[in-house]
């Protein structure tokens, strides 16, 4: 079972968080660090996000809060406030409510083979799960870390997944178009889960990415023996309050903001195929 | 001896595990060994496509040539795959090109041969064509998947 936390103790008040620094990561997507005193977050939970006077949305945590090192969101502007938020500088400041929602079940994936599959923007949420598996690496077996995205220019948090490659831990990356300047893998991120190695029977696996692509991943990890309990997949629907009170993100029964963002792929696969959803 | 040899790499790789060893040794009757130096190409696009590869070592990337553009790389194939599907339909021309990124060896299969073969038996036809259909029917799949643009911006 994913772990469960309620975030702060007044959850519809955002506090001031200021930005300490802005980088850029691709055409569209940035990663702001933020001074938020006190404020973290576990790796597969996320915060909600204010611009001032624009609105506020949920974003992952990119960090890890067991490590040194500030509070970290990677933004993709896609529309009104993603943008606000992707363009604040150093110093500005925004409204920061959480952490909300559930974590990756690291502890649970101890003793066996992690295998974290991310796709696009998906690598955003398991940086900080990543992250915290290399800090203890050997509470695992082998780790396999599995990202496909769009072409190379899309490849997020670049330099970072180079040094994992040069770690204890089998990265492939792969892209769905490139030109010739490219010498990495062209193709989908599943066709990479039959080429890793790891131990099936004992391996637990975390995939974040568009929904399409949780689905063929979750079904093709399964045809790889890894069981349905031990797949766990962080879901995405829009949200408004994010502490389980507006049902705005309501996903059949549950509540994404409080019985997931990260969710059992036993657990929600009936509901993955309903359009209405 | 050469053919027998030949006949064990077939049974051997994944593309065609479970094959009766009969059937294999009729697919190694129309094989033979090859390798290809990075860069070197395996097929290009207009060319007849009269043969194609069982990859045992080595990477190939399927490409196209855009006008303006250069080549356009859309899937990378390894160790287990199979290169070449456009023998199996006319015209039996490529209409990709597959270059070699590291040194591959392969095995290079005679499409003419192989397809007389099947001609001739049946039930090796049908066993060789389920294979071919189910890589078809992957390629599709990820294919759709590819063109879908899923990472693509929501707007
Ligand atoms: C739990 C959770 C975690 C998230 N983590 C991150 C993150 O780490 N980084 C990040 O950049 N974004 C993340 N998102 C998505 C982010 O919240 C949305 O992109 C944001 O709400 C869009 O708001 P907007 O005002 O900028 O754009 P809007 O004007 O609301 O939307 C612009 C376009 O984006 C589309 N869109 C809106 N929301 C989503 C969504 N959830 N998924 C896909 N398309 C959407 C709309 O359909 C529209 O086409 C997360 C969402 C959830 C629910």
């Amino acid at each position: 079972m994913a772990a469960r936390a309620d975030g702060a103790s007044a959850p519809f008040l955002p506090r001031i968080a200021r930005v300490r620094s802005r980088r850029r990561e691709t055409h569209d997507t940035w990663s702001l660090a933020l001074d938020a005193a006190g404020m973290a977050g576990e790796p597969g939970q996320f915060n909600m996000l204010y611009a001032f006077g624009i609105g506020e949305i949920p974003v992952s945590v990119s960090s890890d809060a067991a490590a040194t090192g500030p509070l970290v969101h990677t933004i993709r502007a896609v529309g009104a406030v993603s943008e606000a938020l992707a363009a604040l500088r150093p110093g500005a400041a925004l409204g920061l409510r959480g952490p909300f929602g559930t974590t990756w079940p690291l502890a649970e994936a101890a003793g066996g083979d992690l295998v974290i599959v991310a796709g696009g923007l998906g690598l955003a949420p398991l940086r900080g799960a990543i992250r915290r598996a290399l800090a203890e690496r050997g509470r695992y077996g082998r780790i396999a870390v599995l990202y496909g995205t769009r072409s190379p220019a899309d490849i997020l948090y670049r330099s970072e997944v180079e040094r994992w490659r040069r770690l204890d831990v089998e990265v492939a990356v792969t892209v769905d178009h490139a030109d010739q300047r490219w010498h990495g893998n062209v193709g989908v991120v599943t066709k990479l889960i039959g080429r890793a190695g790891f131990a099936a029977a004992h391996a637990t696996a975390f995939v974040c990415g568009p929904e399409i692509m949780m689905r063929f991943t979750a079904s093709a990890l399964e045809a790889a023996g890894i069981a349905p309990a031990r797949i766990h997949l962080s879901l995405e629907r829009n949200m408004k309050c994010a502490v389980g009170q507006c049902g705005r993100c309501q996903f059949g029964g549950s509540l994404i903001c409080r019985d997931g963002a990260v969710m059992r792929y036993d657990r929600v696969r009936p509901l993955l195929t309903i359009r209405e959803l | 001896m050469r053919t027998r040899s030949l006949d064990h790499l077939i049974c051997e790789h994944p593309f065609f595990a479970g094959l009766a060893r009969e059937y294999c040794e009729l697919i190694g009757g129309c094989a033979r060994n090859i390798r290809i130096d990075r860069g070197g190409y395996l097929f290009r696009e207009g060319e007849p496509a009269d043969q194609f590869f069982v990859i045992r070592h080595g990477h190939v990337v399927l490409e196209i040539v855009a006008p303006g553009k250069g080549p356009l790389r859309f899937l990378t194939l390894g160790p287990g795959d199979i290169a070449g599907v456009a023998w199996l339909v006319p015209p039996y021309r490529w209409v990709f090109d597959a270059q070699a990124v590291e040194l591959t060896r392969a095995l290079a299969i005679d499409a003419g041969c192989l397809r007389d073969k099947a001609e001739q038996n049946h039930d090796f036809g049908y066993e060789l064509m389920k294979r071919f259909m189910t890589l078809l029917v992957q390629r599709l799949h990820a294919a759709q998947l590819q063109m879908l643009d899923v990472y693509g911006s929501p707007r």
